[in-house]
Order: C-alpha cells, then sequence, then structure tokens
C-alpha cells in the first residue's frame, strides 16, 4: 500500500508542473502587462509619466526578465513562501485574497458532492433493481435532462422560480441581516436556506451522470451466479442487494470523486455567478475582465490543484477498498 | 436447408465465411449487407435516436436559411416597442358581417405607460389585427453574404406592422429574429470547434495508441493534465485575453479554438483504446507485411475500421462545445455584439428583473439549448450503441 502511495503521489508532481504552466501562459497572456495600462491610466488623467521611472517600475516588478526566469520566480515565490503575487487591482498581496474564497470554494464543493451521492446512491439502485418500470424511467427521463440543462440556466430557473412563487431573491449566502453577524445558530439556519439552491444546482448533472454509472453497474451485478444462489437459499430480497452487488457497484462512487470535481469546480464558479455567492468564481471573473492577472491566474492554479488533490484522494480510498487496485 | 456442393478436387478451403466455396451457416438476408447498412439498421431501431437526428438536422437547416427564416433581420430595433411580449400567430379572422375567413394574422398591442414609473405595459388588442403573409418582402439583407435580398419566409404583409411572435428585447429587437440567426452561430461553433477536436484527436490518439512507448506516456500526461482542470475557469482565463480591439470575426474563431482545445481529450482517449486492440489484428499484420508505410496503415487499414466510433464520440462532444460557448458569452467574454448566439441572447436574461417581466427572453434561447443539447446526446448514445454492428 504505502508503495502504492508514493507512487501515486510521484506521478503528481509532472501533471502539477504542467497546471503551473498553464496558469503561468494564463497570466502572460493579456497582451502588455500592469505596467502598460498603469501609464495608459495616468496619461489619461493628463499625468506626466517619466520614462525612467517607468523602466525603473519594470525593473522592480520583473517584466523585463526572460519568460523562464519570470516563471521561475513566480513559482518558487508560492511555493516557498506561499506568496502569489500582487494584486493589482486590490493593492493587496494575492495570498491575502484568495484563502477565504477559496475556502468557500472547496466547502460549496464538498457539499454538492455529499447531495450528488445522498441523491445518486437510492436512485441508482432502485432504478438497477426495477429496470424497465415507470420509475426508472422518469429517473432516466430527469437524468438526463439534468444532464443536458448547463449550471447557469438551471441557476436562472431557479432564480425565476423563487422570485416568482416565493417571492425572494435568492443570490448571496446569507440574508442581509446575517451577513455582517457572527456565527450563531440563527445565522447557520439561514446559511443553510439559502445553501440549497446552488447545491442542487451544481449537484444535478453529477447526479444524473452517477446514477446512470451505478444504474449500468448494479444491473450487470445483480445477473451473476452468486447472487442467483443468494437468492436461491433465501436470503431476504434487499439483503440479496445491499450486502454483496451494491458494495462492489460502489466503487465508481469513490472514483467518482477523480471525474465529478472538476466538474463540481466549474459548476461552482459559474453558478457563484450567476447566484453572486462569495466564493472564487465572480472574484475570478472579474479579476479576468480588469486583468488583475496574478489574482486570476492564483485561482486559476489553486483550482487545478483542488481537483488533482480529490483525484488522488479518490484514488488512494479506492486502493483501500479495492485490493485489485494497489497490487497491480 | 439443403445446399448445393461444388465439388472441387483440393483440400477444403477455410478461408472467411463469405468465400462461395464453403456456404456458411444459415444466414439472414443481412449477412451480406456491409457494415454501414448493418450499422444504419440497427441505428434506425432506435426511435429515439432517429428522431433526435431529424432534430439536429432541422436546427442546422434553421442555421443554414437564417436569413430567409428571420421574420426580420437581427439588429433592426423599434425603441417604441421595447420588452414586449409575444404576439399569438391566428389563423381565421372574423369579418364585420360575422363570416370568417382564412388569414394568417396577429393581434396588435395598445402600449400603456404607467405615469408613476414610467415603465411600459403592452396589452394585446384583439380589434388590432395585422396580416401576416408568406414570402413577403421586408427587411433588406446579404444571403450569406453573397447577394441582395428581402424575400422573409413569414413576415407582416405591411413592413411597418408588427410580428413579434416570440416578443423583443431591451432594445425592441425580434426575438425570434435573433434566435434563428444565433441558432447559426451556436450550432456552427459546435461543428467547426468539433471538426478541430477531432483532427487533434484523431492524430494524437493515433499516435499514442499506434506507438505507444515513449510517445504514448507524453501524451497520456498531456491529457491528463488538460482533463484535470476544471474548464470553466480555464475558459474563462483564456477567453479574457482576447483583446477587445479585434473583430468579431476573429474573436468567434479564436472563441471556436479555445473550446475545441480542451475538447480533443476524451476523442484521443477512444482513439487510443481502439488502437490498441487493433493493432495486433491480421489485417494490420497483413498491411504491414505488404510492405504499407506507417501513414499507410495507420489512415488507410486503421482509422476506417473506428469511422463508426469516432463518429459517436464526437457527436456527444459537440453539446458541450454547444454549452461551452453559450457559457462564455453568457458571461459576457465569449462572443460580443453585432454577432448573435444563444449565449449572448442569454446575456440579457442575467438579472431577475428582466426574468421576472420578459421571461421569454430566458425560455426560448434557454430552451433552444436545452433541446439541442438533449438530442445531441440522444443521437450520440443512438450511434455509440449501433457503432459495432458485429457485437452480440
Amino acid at each position: 500500500m504505502l508503495r502504492y502511495v508514493i507512487k501515486r503521489i510521484l506521478y503528481m508532481i509532472p501533471t502539477l508542473f504542467g497546471l503551473s504552466l498553464i496558469a503561468f501562459m494564463i497570466i502572460q497572456l493579456p497582451p502588455g502587462d500592469y505596467v502598460t495600462s498603469m501609464i495608459a491610466s495616468m496619461q489619461d488623467s493628463g499625468a506626466n509619466v517619466d520614462p525612467r521611472q517607468v523602466e525603473r517600475l519594470r525593473e522592480i516588478y520583473g517584466f523585463n526578465d526572460p519568460i523562464w526566469v519570470q516563471y521561475f520566480k513566480w513559482i518558487s515565490g508560492i511555493l516557498l513562501r506561499g506568496d502569489f503575487g500582487y494584486s493589482f487591482e486590490w493593492n493587496r498581496p494575492v495570498a491575502e485574497l484568495i484563502w477565504e474564497r477559496m475556502g468557500s470554494t472547496l466547502a460549496i464543493s464538498i457539499a454538492s458532492l455529499l447531495f450528488v451521492w445522498a441523491v445518486a446512491l437510492p436512485i441508482g439502485i432502485y432504478s438497477a433493481v426495477r429496470r424497465h418500470t415507470v420509475g426508472d424511467y422518469f429517473f432516466t427521463l430527469v437524468g438526463f435532462v439534468g444532464l443536458a440543462v448547463p449550471n447557469f440556466i438551471l441557476a436562472l430557473a431557479l432564480m425565476y422560480f423563487s422570485y416568482r412563487y416565493f417571492g425572494q431573491s435568492v443570490g448571496g449566502l446569507f440574508s442581509p441581516e446575517y451577513v455582517e453577524a457572527p456565527w450563531s445558530w440563527g445565522k447557520f439556519v439561514d446559511l443553510l436556506g439559502h445553501l440549497w439552491i446552488p447545491i442542487i444546482v451544481i449537484g444535478t448533472s453529477g447526479t444524473a451522470a452517477l446514477i446512470r454509472v451505478l444504474r449500468a453497474n448494479l444491473s450487470d451485478e445483480l445477473h451473476k451466479p452468486y447472487v442467483i444462489t443468494a437468492k436461491a437459499k433465501g436470503l431476504p430480497g434487499y439483503k440479496v442487494v445491499l450486502k454483496y452487488p451494491v458494495r462492489i457497484a460502489l466503487n465508481p462512487f469513490v472514483s467518482a470523486i477523480g471525474w465529478v470535481l472538476p466538474e463540481l469546480i466549474s459548476g461552482v464558479t459559474i453558478t457563484a455567478i450567476v447566484l453572486n455567492l462569495p466564493t472564487a468564481g465572480p472574484l475570478l471573473l472579474r479579476s479576468l475582465i480588469s486583468q488583475d492577472m496574478y489574482l486570476a491566474g492564483s485561482f486559476i492554479l489553486l483550482m487545478g490543484v483542488l481537483t488533482l488533490i480529490g483525484m488522488l484522494v479518490s484514488d488512494l480510498l479506492l486502493a483501500l477498498l479495492d485490493p485489485r487496485i494497489r497490487f497491480t | 436447408m439443403m445446399t448445393v456442393h461444388t465439388f472441387i478436387d483440393e483440400e477444403p478451403e477455410t478461408g472467411p465465411s463469405t468465400t462461395p466455396l464453403k456456404p456458411s451457416k444459415a444466414t439472414s438476408d443481412m449477412g451480406d449487407a456491409n457494415q454501414w447498412t448493418l450499422i444504419w439498421y440497427k441505428f434506425s431501431r432506435n426511435k429515439l435516436a432517429v428522431v433526435s437526428g431529424f432534430v439536429i438536422l432541422f436546427f442546422c437547416l434553421v442555421g443554414l436559411f437564417a436569413e430567409v427564416l428571420a421574420p426580420s433581420v437581427p439588429d433592426a430595433s423599434r425603441p417604441q416597442f421595447t420588452n414586449a411580449p409575444p404576439q399569438n400567430l391566428g389563423f381565421f379572422v372574423t369579418d364585420a358581417d360575422g363570416s370568417s375567413r382564412f388569414q394568417l394574422h396577429v393581434t396588435g398591442y395598445t402600449m400603456e405607460v404607467d405615469p408613476a414609473s414610467l415603465r411600459r405595459s403592452y396589452v394585446v388588442d384583439p380589434e388590432q389585427i395585422v396580416p401576416v403573409g408568406l414570402f413577403v418582402q421586408g427587411a433588406p439583407y446579404k444571403m450569406w453574404g453573397l447577394f441582395d435580398a428581402n424575400i422573409h419566409l413569414l413576415g407582416p404583409v405591411n413592413h411597418d406592422d408588427t410580428m413579434y411572435l416570440l416578443g423583443t428585447d431591451r432594445l425592441g429587437r425580434d426575438l425570434l429574429s435573433r434566435l434563428i440567426h444565433g441558432t447559426r452561430i451556436s450550432m456552427s461553433i459546435g461543428l467547426v470547434g468539433v471538426s478541430i477536436s477531432l483532427v487533434l484527436g484523431v492524430i494524437l490518439g493515433a499516435l499514442s495508441g499506434f506507438y505507444g512507448g515513449v510517445v504514448d506516456t507524453v501524451i497520456q500526461r498531456v491529457i491528463e493534465v488538460i482533463s484535470s482542470m476544471p474548464t470553466i475557469p480555464l475558459w474563462l482565463g483564456l477567453a479574457a485575453a482576447i483583446p477587445l480591439t479585434w473583430s468579431p470575426l476573429m474573436v468567434y474563431f479564436i472563441i471556436t479554438l479555445i473550446v475545441s482545445l480542451f475538447g480533443w481529450t476524451g476523442l484521443a482517449r477512444e482513439v487510443r483504446g481502439r488502437f490498441f486492440a487493433l493493432r495486433g489484428e491480421d489485417f494490420v499484420t497483413a498491411a504491414k507485411l505488404d510492405g504499407s508505410s506507417e501513414r499507410r496503415v495507420i489512415f488507410r487499414h486503421i482509422l476506417p475500421s473506428l469511422t463508426s466510433h469516432i463518429l459517436a464520440v464526437v457527436t456527444l462532444a459537440l453539446p458541450t462545445m454547444i454549452v461551452a460557448e453559450t457559457a462564455l458569452s453568457f458571461l459576457g467574454i465569449g462572443l460580443k455584439a453585432p454577432i448573435v448566439s444563444w449565449g449572448v441572447l442569454l446575456q440579457e436574461a442575467q438579472n431577475v428583473r428582466t426574468i421576472a417581466n420578459a421571461s421569454w427572453q430566458l425560455v426560448w434561447p434557454a430552451g433552444a439549448v436545452v433541446v439541442t443539447v438533449l438530442a445531441y446526446n440522444f443521437l450520440g448514445d443512438g450511434l455509440r450503441d449501433a457503432a459495432d454492428p458485429y457485437e452480440a
């Protein structure tokens, strides 16, 4: 097992490197650098710009270095000092801005993952056991619609319905009176009252996909001889299903973290923008539009790292669960 | 069943079962059908997939003939009809003497302005009848950008009348016309994007699966990095770098490129897997022994045998591209005016106020996206099931 863990972690290093290259590329992509846009705005407001001062600024920020030196400076700052660069829009180090937002992104992603599991498990089992019944067709249809409706359209639709039928707007994570309030039971309840819409919006497509996987796996398993034997010797129906086949068919649930998590984080990003949640999404969009690239690049890097960690966790859990994997 | 044996003196031949010398087991009338006939036969039994195919075809045709089908041009705005609700198309009008006759028409509006809030509200007025005709002359346009025309399939007979079958947007532009023109952009982004993915995916997947070894490892690593990235933040990052000064056409191509850059990984995986399975097959060895070059073996012998699988994967990849473009445009960093796509239309329906007061601006573009995505999924599922007709 230890060998598997070490091998799996070593495997992550080139992927992490590739990820950091992509994030750095995005930082470098917009034409011009921050100094250029600063000069432009200074000239717009009629200030005189001294070329020597401009040169000095470029020197300070390292914009004159060759590209690989810039990359090296950037990545070593992150790895060694936790320094993600400077947000020129907020005039603060990026590190101060991102952690809280990444925290809420992670929290909502995990909550959505739990929702996906909690909903997909019973429905998947039901659909597999009662194949080709009205209930199965109903869930299949719902699942297809869930897969087909993009997150943001679902968010808009729910916004419309809650406005139309409950008369409340659904943006944000808290009601106005709780936003600044310290944590209390009331605030927690209020949070739950706001959280269900984003969780449903983000979780729906993952749930639909997982139901399909579970249904297919479990239906294969249900026709195996050992299940027939168990039935023949008189095991009660629920036990025949739950005790062995479901346990085997559960593997995709664990490995789902690997492929559902990137989707969830993607989903959190766009849903948060529509519903105005204080996660990384709205800040990322804003920083991209104002070309505050260190902030944007850090978000993209961290979101990628988050999914990689999720994949690592899912692989390790799967190895714990299924010995066939760790010995190959 | 009696079979007629042709007597020959040599050893019985042990060749493929289709040689006439060795009558095979009882075959149905499909026995000598070729691969594509079998695929079509299997596909056509999946009714949902066939219907979805027609839906996709319909959307493609709408996109192709957008100028004629749209009752107006997408940019024509009438400030006096902002956020006007949809008008219903009627077939019969009742004349003054009580007899009814066939006449396509819509009923006009009466507009009221609330004196306090200055907000306009429209009431459909059954007294006001706007005659509507087929193939009427309307706003002039350039068909496919090539020649001038002004014929519209459906439109008000009198050019100055209003006909807003799906309502108007906040600038008083006809939503139906914009939706039809948006269909062209959104459908074509999917098709163009998927073609780029197809080229990338097939070439890289084929290299990876055919050679194996170091090439395979490197390509697989790259695929792993790309598919482990959450797509939307990445799309946002790349799309935001498009300079504002670029022409809309340029932006269109770059967005297509961005969307397709991350769509090829699934296809490459599929192609690689099939290559692994096929490169040990007898017909590949035979081709190699015949002295075919590697390029010939890949493109002439292996690839054609997985065309049907590629077709299925491509169909399933298409909706992702369409949703990606819609999401980017919706967030305001994808396509921009004057280009109209479903995402651009949805961008107008971003806030609760618009959705509550003019819900048609959300319903129709969103409906178009959902129907298209569903249809592509059903079609792709049907193709995937039919892709291997020799399977039990």
